[in-house]
């Protein structure tokens, strides 16, 4: 069993695992590089509000005026969390409360503000790596923060595409904390919107965020899965779990059917949606049933142009994608990470609702079920 | 010729012996905590018809009729427990239950196909003096009475198109999943309905012997045929449920329709009494 303490003693033993320029600069304290000032008192700034996923804070698809620095705050929060509708418990650690942590949402040349709190409530230390950030190991480096403490980093949004960030405190914390809930995604769009392989600007409707999660619940010796007082007493068997790289489950928005039924995505015949869909951990192919992605930038990396017409797209363990499709067709869509066995068996499947008319067109039942004997047998014969 | 009554005679007695000695019932000795009984009496209600219906190609709600049963229907008060089951288990009569950990023996048995339903209801049978077996949908939903859920989608739309259609059935599944699902709970849980049967239309759905069938009627609504599918049967619970018969967990649901039931177990209705040659085939059999 592990105490807060030792949870604490672990984690910092751990940051002493990672490269020696962090060492150096402090076993203890975050890194604090010394440098010239940047002046940045003539950029704008703007404070934004995050949503929980799987939606998305208000944006601008085409940046208006100069690059600016945009303020955003999230709290880690450590709790226990339902992955199921049967009980099953997690103790989750989260980037502002909910699994994945909220979107954010910049364009190219922006630079990205976040203030990151640790309160006094939760039992371990955490950073946050951007995978969209520069040097310093992603911010990582820079923003280890104790419980009770709060760090500011600033990091130059120089990539336009879908990135990962998580939270990565060092040696064998870091895969524990991911698979703990702690990752989340932010999309730096091109100041000038999306394009397609003809460089014509797209748009689109709407933003649903897919953050898919891998968690690894150890069960007890009857085959319940078990349930924890704090994180730090979970670890030792998780990581026992972990370690034989099979999920208990796969989850979107960090439940089994967390965007189903009443929680399905909304969509109309005629509405253009961006599926971003992100990992953190393990690899992953999304699909959506009935429908197709029309433009996909399967590695998430808006400076290549997308993929038309795909099937199924792969977004590599570590990394986020985008997919943007018209609904054409009325129904119920499922949107599934197509290792069908995780979808339905573990839980990787979302459902959008759509309504509108239905085209006969694409598609008609031109007969329904009937049956059939030796008649119909009989005219289908060859002469 | 004597000599040869006397053997008869014999015969007789002996029969008479094996067979009364057989034919005593086991239960005393199997103690099973499931065989608290309801009668519900006879009586009648409007009752949906279960299985698909298509009415000139297009799907529409299954038909209301009224139902009448003229003698009473006796049903167990509590689902088949976790013991009992395993009772039947450990007589080599009935398959173990996959993916269920170990759960107190009071529990209602889930992870029950409805071929494990059925085999337990001929060994309940074969060790009883009665014929047990599973209640028909309709019989299901009569004792059910309140806690017996209409599934039509009773749509105020008029021609309503395929889409439509399927997005009303889903929101309406939706709501339908406004079930507890968590954990198996303890028997009575879920309260008992007016009949006082307990747990019904809870977070375990329960085998009807139905099967899915499909109904063809033409424009003017006259029945051209049906399609019987016996590999599927209803679970019925909150909302009706088809699954094929060897499912012992149904959770996973679908790719894309509606909410799946959350536990599949089972009660029995208790028949009349079992008939001298049913239990002498017993016998054979032995």
């Amino acid at each position: 069993m592990m105490n807060r303490r030792n949870a604490l003693k672990s984690a910092i033993f751990a940051t002493m695992a990672v490269p020696a320029l962090i060492q150096k600069a402090s076993a203890e304290e975050a890194f604090t590089p010394v440098a010239e000032k940047v002046d940045l008192s003539k950029f704008k700034r703007k404070k934004i509000e995050l949503v929980k996923p799987p939606f998305v804070h208000e944006h601008d698809q085409v940046a208006k005026g100069a690059p600016s620095v945009v303020e955003f705050e999230m709290t880690i929060v450590e709790k226990e969390m339902e992955i199921d509708d049967e009980g099953t418990m997690l103790q989750a650690m989260t980037f502002d409360g909910s699994v994945p942590g909220p979107l954010m949402v910049v364009h190219e040349c922006d630079y990205v503000e976040l203030t990151l709190i640790n309160p006094e409530s939760n039992s371990m230390p955490h950073n946050i790596d951007f995978h969209a950030a520069t040097g310093g190991l992603g911010g990582g480096a820079l923003t280890l923060v104790n419980p009770g403490e709060l760090t500011v980093l600033r990091f130059k949004a120089t990539r336009p595409g879908t990135f990962v960030y998580h939270c990565a405190p060092g040696g064998p914390m870091i895969p524990w904390h991911v698979v703990s809930g702690m990752s989340g995604a932010i999309m730096i769009l091109p100041r000038d919107g999306l394009k397609d392989p003809e460089g014509k600007s797209v748009k689109y409707d709407t933003v649903f965020y897919i953050g898919e999660n891998d968690l690894y619940i150890p069960k007890d010796e009857d085959g319940e899965y078990k349930r924890y007082e704090s994180p730090g007493d979970s670890y030792s068997d998780t990581v026992e779990v972990m370690n034989g790289l099979i999920p208990s489950h796969v989850v979107f928005n960090g439940k089994v059917g967390a965007l189903t039924g009443d929680n399905a995505l909304k969509s109309k015949v005629g509405e253009t949606v961006l599926f971003i869909h992100s990992q953190a951990n393990r690899d992953t192919r999304p699909h959506l049933i009935g429908g197709h992605g029309d433009l996909v930038w399967e590695t998430g990396k808006f400076n290549n142009p997308p993929e038309r017409d795909l099937e199924t797209w792969f977004i590599r363990g570590g990394s986020a994608g985008a997919a943007l499709y018209r609904f054409r067709q009325p129904g119920v869509y499922a949107y599934v990470n197509h290792n069908l066995i995780e979808a339905v068996n573990l839980g990787a499947t979302a459902h959008v609702v759509v309504e509108g008319e239905w085209n006969n067109d694409l598609m008609e039942q031109v007969k329904a079920p009937i049956a059939f004997g030796q008649s119909y047998l009989g005219k289908k014969a060859l002469p | 010729m004597k000599i040869s009554y006397l053997f008869f005679v014999i015969g007789i007695i002996f029969i008479g012996v094996t067979t009364k000695v057989a034919f005593e019932s086991n239960l005393d000795v199997l103690k099973l905590d499931s065989l608290e009984m309801v009668l519900v009496p006879g009586g009648s209600f409007m009752y949906r018809q279960s299985g698909e219906y298509l009415k000139d190609d297009f799907p529409i709600d299954a038909p209301l009729t009224k139902v009448k049963f003229e003698k009473f229907l006796e049903i167990m008060k509590y689902q088949v427990s976790v013991g009992d089951y395993e009772k039947c288990v450990s007589d080599g009569k009935c398959e173990p239950r996959k993916w269920q950990g170990k759960q107190d023996e009071k529990l209602p048995a889930t992870g029950i196909s409805f071929n494990n339903a059925l085999s337990y209801a001929q060994w309940l049978t074969k060790n009883s003096d009665y014929v047990w077996r599973l209640p028909t949908d309709q019989e299901w939903s009569y004792v059910a009475g309140s806690k017996y859920v209409d599934d039509a989608l009773k749509s105020d739309k008029v021609n309503l198109s395929i889409s439509d259609r399927w997005l009303e059935k889903y929101q309406k599944y939706a709501e339908f999943n406004f079930s507890p699902v968590g954990k198996v709970s303890i028997r009575g849980f879920f309260g008992a309905n007016e009949n006082g049967i307990y747990d019904l239309s809870g977070n375990i759905w329960e085998w009807t012997s139905d099967c899915y069938n499909r109904t063809r009627l033409n424009a003017s609504g006259i029945e051209l045929n049906t399609t019987n599918n016996c590999g599927v049967r209803i679970s019925a619970g909150s909302h009706r449920a088809y699954i094929s018969s060897f499912i012992q967990d149904a959770r996973g649901g679908g790719c894309s329709v509606g909410a799946p039931p959350s536990y599949l177990g089972f009660r029995l209705i208790k028949d009349g009494k079992r008939d001298v040659i049913s239990r002498f085939l017993d016998l054979t059999r032995l």
